[in-house]
């Protein structure tokens, strides 16, 4: 029997619902209306009142239409063939949808994410009997380039007993392939499908452990100045049009782990398009196969209604722990949280709470912190690691660092990337700010050398800020070549050509070699006639090193190119 | 059929209340009394009773006005019919033309599946050099012209009306001066432009709600007519009165505001419209350009702030000129690559030597020795301004980069241009 509830009020994507029976906080419920059943999400009891959050346009509701209660959270489905999907916050899978709907997004239709008809070829990995526990490998299919673990759902609690498990062979995933008994005799049939509820984080591992190896992206100032490790936590705030989402797009395309997900929350809908348009046609050089199959997209973009914003990123992460789950590296990129944090502001208002800073819900902060803590590097109970590495953009107003949702995040990330419209209107990409940027992550290159770069950038920058006042005449010879030396290091390296196939990519290994080089030239002292002739030296430098970053790695331009920058640098070294 | 009330319970701001339990949300409803009507929306229920947000405003409103509730949203028709035509923001010709009898369709629909979007590849053409080079236009992008009040945004938007190379123009005003409605209905009439254009016009002295359905309207014929294989370029003007009267409606609703006034759901809202901009993969497509005032020259205000973040790209108008300056948009990128190889980076090393070019201005306007490469950066800025940026300067794109290579070599050695060794081998012009 159905709990049923009746609309008493309509105010945007929020309804209140009278109700009868017990209902629980956070589960889902339908509105009805034309035949049709839209999603909502309780948020708040108020005693015979519930109010609920709408997933979908809320046209046509009236007060007296009814609200079906289901009882269950917003649950993610789990297993065999998310990777390559397209899905939208509620994990509707998009392709599908526009199979049976057309160019739209119909309200109230709601499509299975997982292929119910699809067989996998599912290989056992215990025998009857043998004691397992929630998250444990019960056997395996091959999905692209992994073994996906099929695993005791993550629910289940205490040990359990494999009372059966099937043969190897093809099933679906809603295939029985074991029965399990737990310590009160109650029996668990799994299948290769489980649902989890999106919000809570699945915590089925031994351990958390601290993430100290680097995730190269081969974007030369991230790895080098503002690493992120695997199993970390970074932010790229920004104004707009500082490069956020090409940034992010560039880590999904070259960062060094197994899966990507990509959450476009509340952004646009043409990056979502590039990406899910160009990654089929992309080879991941790793494996040589399509990117696509390494990638997840989950995607509400900024006309899609706004409740649903918040269940994308939460879906997300979700998919991002499965795949964690089994052993591996997971990228989770969120872009952006800011459009999350103005959904949550969205509802609040209309739930009229009393605001906090920038009518911001005052749940804010303790909100984005427990998202971003369900990245991590974790330990497995078979001793394997998997992780999930959260990269998260912000839109902040005005482009102010001090608005609530950067503070927020700032607080419990630990790599700050943080973009600068400076750097940007004067084309310097990407455009993250190498003084302000932070990482408490090791990065490729050595600290003494990075610490190096850091204080040349800085003196740079001084010197810069001083010849604005006293002019370029008032400033000693020293002073400027440091200044000329800064913005070498800031062209010839930390800027990066995203366009060029090579410029755009540069492995660990390149960055590690080129940056000593730069270095050592840097650090050698230098004799300069005057001014003007310095300034030559360091231009005609920096276009051989840009020439040198478009060569290929260990082909005869690159040496020729190492030669070649070696050489104009030598000719000023004092002897 | 559908009751009538005949009994206001509230009536505040622009939104009345009725006690009308059958009504449904976002539902369409008539309000007609001694010496008006006007059309409604229903935008909140309560309750048994209902909140009505009135077109025409308020204005002599009784009491006892009778409420039809109409049982649909609000619809506009699409068909060829349109063009040529003018309308209001309610829908109404504005032009004396006839009333376009059509079943019509709903206005803000839902939004379009990104499984059926395509990556634009088709630069729009407008043969401005500092749009076709340095900020192209392309096919579906949304781009909002920031301006201040003042600038000649109108006239910009006009020749774009006029020289880019697309099907369909839908052109939608809100809070338009008359004068300025006037001047764009005569100048693309005298062009001979007014038979591929829809324009739905309000002006400054029209109801406030009627200023919020303009886009609506504007970017659901559009949408349809895209739909028919048409490639449509939607001129907004201007997007910063759609967001106060979204303002003025939203303080009058008592919603909670969160910066400078503006409701909560500012993004979600302006989002709502400009993503509308699409490139079907078996259709045609929808090109929007909207001109968003900044008051007080402020980007950071919410209302450019907000549009930034949302669009594409953005083209500040500034002194007359467009400015080279302004997000690397993504769009821009893909397009570049297929029209010349020298274009892109070109336009990065001119905007790069520009930004140089503003500096070395700083440092002569504080009385500081120019050195030679100052010297070179002022005569390469000055020129740039002058062969360029002035809007008057109307070039196809292959011309306007030859210029560009024209502007370099008269200022500077290859080497400090930083360009590729085997463009400028190809592309830098022998010395005359």
């Amino acid at each position: 029997m159905a709990n049923l509830g009746r609309i008493v009020s309509v105010s945007g994507a929020l309804i209140t619902a009278a109700f009868d029976e017990p209902v629980v906080q956070n589960e889902v419920g339908y509105a009805m209306v034309d035949g049709l059943r839209l999603k909502a999400e309780l948020i708040r009891v108020r005693g015979d009142y519930a109010d609920l959050q709408v997933f979908e346009d809320t046209a046509g509701l009236y007060v007296g239409s009814q609200v079906e209660f289901t009882g269950e959270m917003l649950i993610a489905e789990l297993g065999p063939g998310l990777l390559g999907q397209v899905v939208d916050g509620l994990q509707n899978p998009l392709f599908d949808l526009a199979a049976v709907s057309g160019y739209f997004l119909e309200r109230g239709r709601y499509l299975e994410p997982l292929d119910r008809e699809r067989s996998w070829s599912f290989t056992p990995r215990v025998e009857v009997g043998a004691s397992v526990r929630a998250g444990d490998a019960l056997g395996s299919v091959p999905e692209g380039e992994f073994e996906h673990r099929i695993m005791v759902p993550f629910a289940a609690s205490g040990w359990l007993t494999v009372k059966s498990i099937v043969q190897a062979g093809d099933y679906t995933v809603e295939h029985v392939v074991a029965t399990l008994e737990d310590e009160r005799g109650r029996v668990l049939e799994v299948t290769m499908l489980q649902r989890w509820p999106v919000k809570l984080p699945i915590r089925a591992y031994r351990e958390r452990l601290r993430p100290q190896e680097p995730l190269v992206t081969k974007i030369r100032i991230i790895d080098t100045l503002c690493p992120v490790s695997r199993g970390g936590t970074a932010c790229i705030p920004g104004p707009f049009g500082a490069g956020k989402t090409v940034l992010q797009q560039l880590m999904s395309r070259h960062a060094d782990v197994d899966v990507v997900i990509v959450a476009a929350c509340g952004e646009r809908a043409g990056e979502v398009v590039e990406t899910l348009r160009e990654f089929p046609e992309l080879v991941d050089p790793r494996t040589g196969r399509s990117l696509m199959e390494r990638t997840v997209i989950v995607c509400n973009t900024s006309s899609m209604p706004v409740a649903a914003r918040e269940a994308s990123v939460y879906t997300a992460v979700t998919i991002a722990e499965y795949y964690r789950q089994m052993g591996l590296d997971v990228l989770l990129l969120a872009d952006s949280t800011s459009r999350w944090a103005q959904a949550l502001r969205e509802v609040s208002g209309r739930l009229e709470e009393i605001p906090g800073e920038e009518a911001f819900p005052a749940y804010l902060e303790s909100v984005i912190a427990a998202f971003y803590e369900r990245g991590g590097l974790t330990q497995l109970r078979d001793g394997s690691q998997g992780s999930v590495t959260i990269v998260g953009t912000v839109s902040p107003a005005g482009g102010n660092f001090e608005e609530p949702v950067t503070q927020s995040t700032l607080k419990v990330v630990g790599a700050f990337m943080g973009l600068s419209r400076e750097r940007s209107d004067a084309r310097r990409y990407p455009a993250i700010d190498p003084l302000d940027s932070w990482s408490h992550y090791p990065g490729v290159v050595p600290a003494a050398e990075v610490a190096f770069a850091r204080t040349l950038l800085r003196t740079g920058n001084e010197v810069a800020q001083m010849m604005k006042v006293v002019g370029e005449e008032g400033t000693v010879i020293d002073d400027f070549v440091r200044y000329l030396q800064a913005e070498y290091l800031d062209a010839a390296y930390l800027q990066q050509d995203a366009f060029d196939a090579v410029d755009g990519a540069t492995g660990a290994e390149r960055q590690a070699l080129v940056f000593s080089e730069l270095v050592r030239l840097l650090r050698a002292p230098q004799r300069h006639a005057d001014k003007d002739a310095a300034r030559r030296h360091y231009q005609r430098l920096t276009q051989a090193t840009k020439e040198w970053n478009r060569a290929p790695w260990g082909t005869p331009e690159f040496e020729a190119g190492r030669d070649r920058v070696r050489e104009l640098a030598e000719v000023n070294v004092h002897a | 059929m559908h009751k009538t009330y005949t009994r206001l319970e509230r009536v505040t701001g622009s939104v009345v209340a009725v006690n009308a339990g059958d009504a449904t949300n976002r539902e369409l409803a008539q309000l007609t009394w001694e010496g008006g009507s006007s059309l409604a929306q229903v935008v909140r229920l309560e309750g048994g009773r209902a909140y009505l947000q009135v077109f025409a405003g308020v204005r002599g409103l009784p009491t006892n006005a009778r409420v039809r509730f109409l049982g649909r949203p609000m619809r506009v028709p699409s068909s060829d019919a349109l063009l040529g035509r003018i309308f209001d923001g309610a829908g109404r010709p504005r032009d004396n033309g006839p009333v376009i009898d059509e079943e019509g369709i709903d206005i803000a629909g839902p939004s379009v599946n990104p499984a059926k979007r395509i990556i634009p590849r088709t630069m729009v053409r407008t043969g401005i050099p500092m749009i076709d080079v340095f900020n192209s236009l392309v096919e579906s992008q949304k781009l909002p012209i920031f301006s201040v009040p003042g600038e000649p945004y109108l006239e910009l938007l006009a020749r774009l009306a006029l020289q880019a190379e697309v099907d369909r123009i839908i052109l939608g005003g809100m809070g338009l001066k008359h004068d300025d409605y006037l001047y764009f209905r005569d100048t693309l009439d005298a062009a001979g432009a007014l038979s591929r254009t829809v324009a739905f016009i309000h002006t400054a002295a029209d109801p406030t709600v009627e200023c919020l359905l303009v886009p609506d309207l504007a970017l659901a014929v559009a949408e349809r007519f895209a739909l028919r294989g048409h490639r449509v370029l939607v001129l907004l003007s201007d997007m910063t009165n759609f967001a106060d009267a979204l303002k003025e409606v939203a303080i009058t609703m008592e919603q909670i505001p969160s910066n400078r006034g503006y409701p909560g759901d500012l993004y979600s809202q302006l989002a709502a419209r400009y993503e509308k901009a699409v490139d079907f993969d078996d259709a045609g497509s929808i090109t929007i350009l909207a001109v968003t005032t900044m008051p007080g020259d402020d980007v950071t205000h919410p209302v450019p702030d907000n549009t930034g973040y949302i669009t594409e790209g953005q083209f500040y108008l500034r002194g007359g000129r467009i400015e080279p300056f302004g997000s690397l948009s993504r769009l821009k990128q893909l397009v570049n690559a297929s029209t010349r190889d020298d274009h892109r980076p070109l336009m990065n090393t001119m905007i790069q030597l520009y930004a140089a070019y503003r500096e070395t201005l700083e440092k002569r306007a504080m009385g500081f020795r120019m050195s030679d490469w100052d010297e070179q950066l002022v005569r390469y800025g000055e020129g740039f301004e002058a062969r360029l940026m002035d809007l008057e300067v109307d070039l196809p794109l292959e011309r306007a980069l030859d210029e560009c290579w024209r502007l370099l070599a008269d200022s500077f050695e290859p080497a400090q241009t930083g360009l590729p060794t085997a463009l400028i081998e190809r592309h830098w012009p022998a010395a005359a």
